[in-house]
């Protein structure tokens, strides 16, 4: 594996009372996808937040490259190269598809010339170039996912997050989905960091899989590896008698 | 379909402007008054639609920046003798100072929609009642500017007729119309707007949003302050109970709310249809023994257009005109 772009090293997060993410550690090597997964509630959102600089961390590090991101703020974040998509997709209603990927296209420069030029490169990628000029509050949800996907990506980020931007599509757009991803990290280099519920679509893409349960790691390896790992099957089924 | 829709609308364009460019020399003083209290209602309103309508930020206390403009102004003029134009400069930067504490107040304790509003309200009140008791321009008596009697119009001195303060907001309104259009097109337009519809996603996109929330409410603040230094040197009086009043904060932003708010026209309609009506509501109400009648037709007019076409008469009149998306 080549040097890790992201690297987390003991974080930990807590709420009230609630040990939401419990001394975690892994590292995201360059160019790699790796998949985060776990039942509800075992931390995967709220390492995605710490990451992206909508948390602080209590403890630990988590590094971008050689640099700490760690409490960073999320636009901060976002310029040291970090794209994240949202769970709840959350685009701007009321501007139309390409206005909403130009924000995005506008972290690397003011002029709006190269803005629009990048954007639809963008959109030409995630299949949205004939929605250009649709409101994004008119999309249908497979496009409103693609359409969060497209805006993160307009950042020019090294490192992508995408927060179960696969839940809720069919099998056939879950497939073209990955595709699109495979190919992205393929052609532009990206690394990818993703939580995902739907299990055909982590298993696919994923080079390697990391399990959290009640805020703990429990496991990781590769997709295999995992997928016959006792603890795993434990918590996402529970104990057999 | 584009350019046919531009065409048209650089033809409607056209033609509205020069009506107002030569509607003084067709009308009596009566009504050039009437169309001097509507550029004031539009210029203002579309002030207060740059961070509204633009960046999304609430503001029902937008008299106290008219206000400052106005008193700074006035109070160099009457007590030191300070020419109306650099007063009005001391005055736009009072206001634009005012803005940007209560912004950076608000922003960095993250008070935000309604909790700003209400914020806006406070800081306006506030200084409504420090005006009362401030006896230097005047306290609760007011203040007045010396009238002087002029063969002729003097713009350096911002005496003279109404025609001269029809042209000059008529200009004003132009610019600050040219300038929202410049800035939506520019970046700080589309981090604007992004704001406006999803803080959380705009600043995930690298969007620094404090400060795109300062320089909304400072640009905003700066130019309504301007306004209100003419305001001052044309009406020659000064009272803090009607410059800093609440009411006059909701009738700033009552006519973007009917014409349109986060439109680039919206305003300009909302004043002129809420100013002609009004009058004639005021009109009507002292000939037929109605007192009041304006503030009921205002009343009814936004229940109306909430009910009817909540997003305004621009965007409507638009579609029916079929103008092209420069007529935003």
């Amino acid at each position: 594996m080549s040097a890790p772009l992201l690297t987390l090293e003991r974080v930990s997060k807590r709420f009230r009372g609630l040990l939401a993410v419990d001394d975690v550690s892994f590292a995201v090597p360059e160019g790699g996808i790796v998949g985060l997964i776990g039942p509800n509630g075992a931390g995967k959102t709220t390492i995605f937040n710490l990451i992206a600089g909508v948390y602080r961390p209590d403890s630990g590090r988590i590094l971008l490259g050689a640099a700490e991101v760690g409490g960073m703020r999320p636009d901060a974040a976002c310029h040291a190269g970090i794209g994240r998509t949202f769970q709840l997709v959350r685009p701007f209603g009321a501007l139309s598809v390409l206005q909403n990927v130009m924000v995005g296209a506008f972290r690397s420069g003011a002029a709006p010339v190269a803005a629009e030029r990048a954007a639809r490169e963008v959109m030409e990628r995630l299949g949205l170039a004939e929605k250009a000029d649709a409101p994004a509050q008119s999309l249908t949800l497979p496009e409103r996912k693609r359409l969060e996907v497209a805006r993160a990506l307009a950042t020019a980020p090294r490192l992508l997050l995408l927060d179960e931007v696969m839940a809720g599509l069919r099998p056939v757009e879950i497939d073209a989905m990955v595709g699109t991803f495979t190919d992205l990290a393929r052609d532009m280099g990206l690394t990818i960091l993703l939580t995902e519920h739907v299990m055909r679509a982590v298993m696919a893409l994923s080079h390697h899989i990391i399990v959290l349960h009640h805020g703990q790691k429990i496991c990781e390896g590769t997709p295999a590896e995992v997928a016959r790992d006792a603890k795993v099957i434990e918590c996402y089924l529970g104990t057999g008698t | 379909m584009r350019i046919p829709g531009g065409g048209r609308t650089a033809l409607a364009l056209a033609l509205l402007a020069a009506a107002l460019l030569v509607l003084p020399f067709f009308v009596g003083n009566y009504v050039l008054s009437v169309l001097v209290v509507f550029l004031f209602a539009a210029y203002l309103g579309q002030c207060w639609n740059i961070m509204m309508g633009f960046a999304g930020l609430l503001s029902l206390g937008h008299a106290l920046y008219a206000g400052l403009g106005a008193y700074v102004s006035a109070a160099l003029y009457v007590r030191f003798g300070v020419p109306p134009w650099f007063g009005l400069i001391a005055g736009v930067a009072v206001a634009a100072v005012a803005g940007a504490g209560i912004a950076a107040l608000s922003f960095r304790f993250g008070v935000t929609g309604v909790y700003f509003a209400l914020l806006t309200i406070a800081f306006d009140e506030f200084t409504r009642i420090l005006f009362d008791h401030f006896d230097w321009v005047g306290g609760s008596a007011g203040l007045f500017l010396p009238v002087k009697t002029l063969t002729h119009s003097d713009v350096w001195q911002l005496r003279g007729s109404p025609a001269m303060f029809y042209y000059l907001l008529l200009a004003l309104s132009a610019a600050v119309l040219v300038l929202s259009r410049t800035l939506l097109d520019r970046r700080i337009g589309y981090y604007w707007l992004a704001i406006r519809e999803d803080q959380a996603a705009a600043q995930s996109l690298g969007i620094d949003v404090f400060r795109y929330k300062m320089a909304a409410v400072i640009l905003s603040a700066a130019l309504t302050a301007v306004a209100g230094a003419l305001q001052a040197f044309y009406d020659n009086n000064l009272y803090p109970d009607t410059i800093f009043t609440t009411a006059r904060s909701v009738e700033i932003i009552t006519g973007p709310v009917i014409g349109g708010v986060g439109t680039l026209f919206g305003p300009i309609v909302g004043a002129f249809v809420l100013t002609t009506l009004g009058e004639a509501m005021t009109v009507a109400g002292s000939y037929f023994g109605v007192p009041g009648l304006k503030q009921w037709f205002y009343g009814a007019a936004l229940v109306i257009i909430v009910l009817l076409q909540p997003s305004g008469l621009w965007p409507w009149i638009r579609r029916s005109l079929r103008l092209g998306e420069d007529a935003r």
